[in-house]
């Protein structure tokens, strides 16, 4: 399972694995901060994402990590600081402009389009990518012809990533829930992202599925060139996948680094384990 | 459900059969009513059937498709009705013969059409930003605000329009059984054709789980736009036929509880299902008519079926089903296929 | 000083207008912060109480009195009732189907009532009588006098049954979040039937304050006046009780200016027409509190 990772060097803003060292990063979040009413719910956030990195966000529950995600995809509008794909700041965008400025993510409760086949709820992911006008679509010009169908083999070209092409007509809530979770992975695939936010994409899976899964994370990362962000509680698959890991606690980070190093951390074993926390499981 | 690709059929013959189909049901029907196959009254009946199979159809897209509540399409008709009557009057429609008056038609329809749709794009806009009920209660007011309107505004403003509450006479009856089959057709055909395409699909998607569409890059509050206006264009539309086959509009008919009507045909239907919709506008039109004799019961009958089926089937009598004549051609060739090997 | 008078009269009539439209409407806003209804049946409530006196008093005699109460117990029991034959089985369906299923009640009880009584206004005999007092040129009749003070009566009394007591903490609770309040040991069902006897029983004292002034009971005519109650709720911040209160008193108010500006054709439209604005600054209402969707 472990597998050779490379190592983390600094560029400004944060550290990046050696191969992104020369490519600009693709995500970064400076000083970011946002409360909710008089609560502070995460502050003086700062992370920084390397073009092919696969990160995890770690931390106990209500730390704050599903909040960095709706942050990162515009869903909350940041208090303080901000975010920048491919060192374009995002503030004002829209959810839906941010997707297509290169971020794509799952939900932690699954949010698919139940009721629509699973093809449809890739191709929905593709929305950005076609372009035929209404009254084409109306008319069925050629334009729609060709690009629909261009779309469709590309939607079933993805779903063959997890084998499942041949649940292609099925409505999606139909789905087993390890299915659910693969079918968002691949809808946020469909976008054609730069960087995939995965949130929890394990839960609820048994081990052996978190082991597929995890090759898959890696084969998906190196086929698409992408980014991953992955927010988990297995720690067998974030310490076995992660390069760069971010532990946050109370909305803040506490911690930061390889693997190793987090797992030697006594402020991380603190967080887990309360202050007298003797052997880490993590 | 469960298709298997060796029976699909290719898409220029499906296109081909069906073109086909349709023609043969709006000529041959078209002819057997005009030939006298049927009385004046049914024609009539017909013509009421085919117009709220538009105005059902048409907030089928709305409700649905986008999953939002509007409860003011009554409005909608009802600017469509009054843009179409009054522009029949004034291009005095009736004297007109031949292609000047297919031309007029026309352009009453479409006229009624876009200018419930540019309603449709100003409450929308604002309305559609805002999440849950909002949109029911905006639509609702909106409903009610045209009905004020086309009551009083001539009297504020001195002209001579709407005629108050004293009712539009005297409309060009333009409105035949030809008029209303085609219009039903093509409403049908381009929310079919719209649904199945990208459009549609983000407007499904929103239904389905607005966040998790807009983070799929689908510009939400645009396709709530579209939907919606879409919806109001056909509203329009069916207010024209209104207007043309009664003659004569009253600011009344168009309150509340005439969106409400609509509502409960959709979603007795089956909210998201077109051929629900039609169905349910056929028989929700028909019955009544002939249950005449049991008038006095009607509406109470009428407001239990409603509850019951909430209660016993709350996705409608069709649920999202949709009626498609490819898939029964599919199934039927497949069968035959099945069948002439066993025979062979 | 004639504008004056008249200006004051109008007012006088605007509060006591808006004070039954507060009253319906707390019913409209207390269902909505429970269960997230719009109950539009809530409105026939109203015309059955109405009904209930108009019987009581003629075919039955009974003083004016014993006809509201027996309105005010008999609208309880209907309210509690189409909560648990129509509303509790739709609990986990979609919203839409239930917002239908309360349209459906709707139509059910005005055309019930139309198909029994007729379609017909019935006359209702003299609930409240009394002097109409002169101040300063104005004039205030004793119902509209009545009509004040039982609504401030019932505002500090409901107050105080939602702040202090310990059905009023459970109706809080639900209203907040339904499955911590069941998890709390909150009985889910008694709160939810209690909210409904409660709006119902108001509905029913805002019905008898109704006739007390306009002395007619029609099938239909709980839908206008429901609708309303309906747009003061949301005008206040649907879920409100102080919200509910002052959205009615300014439906009211506005509408009285209106007739008094000599433009009461207009009144509806200035009632939606204020409504669709204030929604648009305001999506929550005046005071109501903003919700957001967890993601």
């Amino acid at each position: 399972m472990a597998k050779s990772k490379e190592k983390l060097v600094p560029v400004e803003g944060g550290v990046i694995p050696e191969r992104d060292a020369g490519t600009p990063p693709v995500l970064e979040a400076r000083h970011l901060g946002i409360d909710f009413g008089g609560l502070t719910a995460v502050d003086d956030f700062n992370f920084i994402i390397g073009k092919t990195e696969i990160g995890g966000l770690i931390g106990p529950n209500g730390a704050g990590k599903t909040t960095i995600f709706n942050l990162l995809t515009n869903v909350y509008q940041p208090t303080r600081g901000k975010i920048l794909i491919g060192g374009v700041d995002t503030r004002g965008k829209k959810t839906y402009e941010v997707n297509r400025m290169g971020i794509a993510r799952t939900f932690q409760n699954i949010r698919l389009f139940k009721a629509l086949p699973v093809l449809d709820n890739v191709l929905i992911g593709m929305q950005g990518q076609m372009h035929y006008r209404l009254a084409e679509a109306v008319l069925r010009l050629p334009s729609y012809w060709k690009q629909e169908k261009a779309a469709k083999e590309k939607a079933m070209e993805l779903l063959s990533i997890f084998g499942m092409e041949s649940l292609a007509d099925a409505p999606a809530g139909s789905l087993p829930y390890g299915a659910q979770r693969r079918l968002e992975i691949v809808r946020a695939l469909a976008t054609n992202p730069k960087v995939l936010l995965l949130d929890e994409p394990a839960a609820g899976m048994n081990p052996s599925e978190t082991a597929e899964l995890m090759e898959n994370i890696r084969k998906i990362r190196d086929t698409f060139q992408i980014a991953v962000v992955l927010i988990e509680h297995d720690m067998n698959l974030v310490m076995g996948i992660c390069e760069g890991i971010a532990v946050l606690n109370y909305g803040q980070i506490i911690a930061k680094g390889t693997p190793e190093e987090i797992r030697n951390n006594p402020k991380v074993i603190e967080a887990y384990l309360g202050r007298k926390g003797g052997a880490a499981g993590c | 459900m469960n298709r298997t690709r060796e029976n699909t059929i290719p898409m220029p013959v499906r296109y081909l059969i069906n073109t086909v189909l349709i023609s043969l049901l709006v000529f041959g029907s078209t002819a057997f009513v005009n030939g006298g196959g049927v009385s004046g009254y049914i024609t009539k009946v017909l013509m009421v059937i085919g117009i709220n199979i538009i105005l059902a159809v048409s907030l089928n897209v709305a409700t649905g498709y986008l999953g939002q509540l509007p409860l003011g399409h009554a409005g909608f008709m009802a600017v469509g009705a009054y843009t179409g009557g009054i522009f029949l009057k004034a291009v005095n429609a009736d004297q007109a013969t031949g292609i000047s008056y297919a031309l007029m038609v026309i352009a009453a329809l479409l006229l009624s059409g876009l200018l419930a749709a540019v309603f449709g794009v100003i409450i929308g806009i604002p309305a559609l930003r805002l999440r849950g009920d909002y949109l029911a209660i905006i639509t609702l007011g909106f409903g009610e605000i045209i009905r004020v309107v086309l009551t009083n505004i001539d009297e504020v403003l001195g002209f001579k329009l709407t005629y108050g509450a004293s009712g539009l006479k005297r409309i060009p009856k333009i409105t035949s059984y030809f008029n209303v089959l085609v219009c039903v057709v093509l409403t049908c055909l381009v929310i079919h054709m719209v649904m199945k395409s990208r459009h549609g699909r983000a407007i499904l998607a929103i239904r389905e789980n607005e966040i998790a569409a807009e983070s799929c890059g689908v510009r939400t509050t645009y396709y709530k736009v579209m939907a919606f206006t879409l919806s109001a264009f056909f509203a329009g539309v069916a207010g024209c036929l209104y207007a043309g086959y009664l003659g004569s509009l009253q600011p009344t008919t168009f309150g509340f509880m005439k969106s409400i009507e609509i509502l409960v045909m959709v979603v007795l239907g089956g909210m998201g299902s077109m051929f629900g919709s039609v169905l349910s506008a056929i028989t929700l039109t028909a019955l009544p008519e002939a249950l005449r004799a049991f008038e006095d019961y009607r509406m109470v009958a009428y407001s239990l079926v409603l509850v019951l089926v909430m209660i016993f089937k709350p996705t409608g009598l069709m649920g999202q089903y949709d009626f498609s004549m490819s898939r029964i051609l599919e199934r039927f060739v497949g069968f035959t296929r099945r069948f002439g090997k066993k025979e062979g | 000083m004639a504008f004056l008078s008249t200006l004051f009269s109008q007012i006088i009539n605007g509060l006591q207008s808006g004070s039954i439209y507060a009253l319906v409407a707390l019913g409209y806003s207390m269902v909505y912060g429970i269960i997230m209804l719009l109950n539009f049946a809530h409105g026939d409530i109203i015309m059955v109480g109405a009904y209930v006196v108009w019987l009581s008093m003629t075919s039955f005699g009974l003083h004016p009195l014993f006809s509201i109460l027996l309105a005010v117990a008999v609208s309880t029991l209907l309210g509690v009732v189409i909560e648990k034959v129509a509303y509790a089985p739709l609990r986990s369906s979609p919203r839409l189907s239930l917002l239908i299923t309360a349209i459906g009640i709707s139509f059910l009880l005005e055309n019930g009532f139309q198909l029994i009584f007729g379609a017909g206004a019935k006359v209702v005999p003299t609930l409240i009588s009394g002097p109409t007092f002169q101040i300063g040129g104005a004039s205030i009749s004793t119902p509209a006098l009545v009509t004040l003070g039982v609504t401030v009566v019932i505002m500090i009394g409901l107050t105080l049954l939602v702040q202090k007591t310990r059905l009023g903490r459970a109706m809080r609770a639900v209203s907040e979040d339904m499955g911590a309040a069941q998890l709390m040991g909150v009985n889910i069902n008694t709160t939810i039937s209690f909210t409904f006897a409660l709006g119902s029983a108001l509905a029913a004292v805002a019905s008898a304050l109704y006739l007390s002034s306009y002395a007619q009971a029609s099938p239909t005519m709980g839908s206008m006046l429901g609708l309303k109650a309906f747009v003061a709720a949301v005008l206040g911040g649907i879920g409100s009780l102080p919200g509910a209160m002052l959205g009615g008193l300014v439906i009211g108010l506005a509408e009285a200016l209106v007739s008094a500006a000599g433009l009461s054709v207009w009144k509806d439209g200035v009632v939606f027409a204020i409504l669709i604005v204030v929604l648009l600054v305001r999506p929550s209402g005046l005071l109501g509190k903003p919700m957001k969707e967890k993601v």
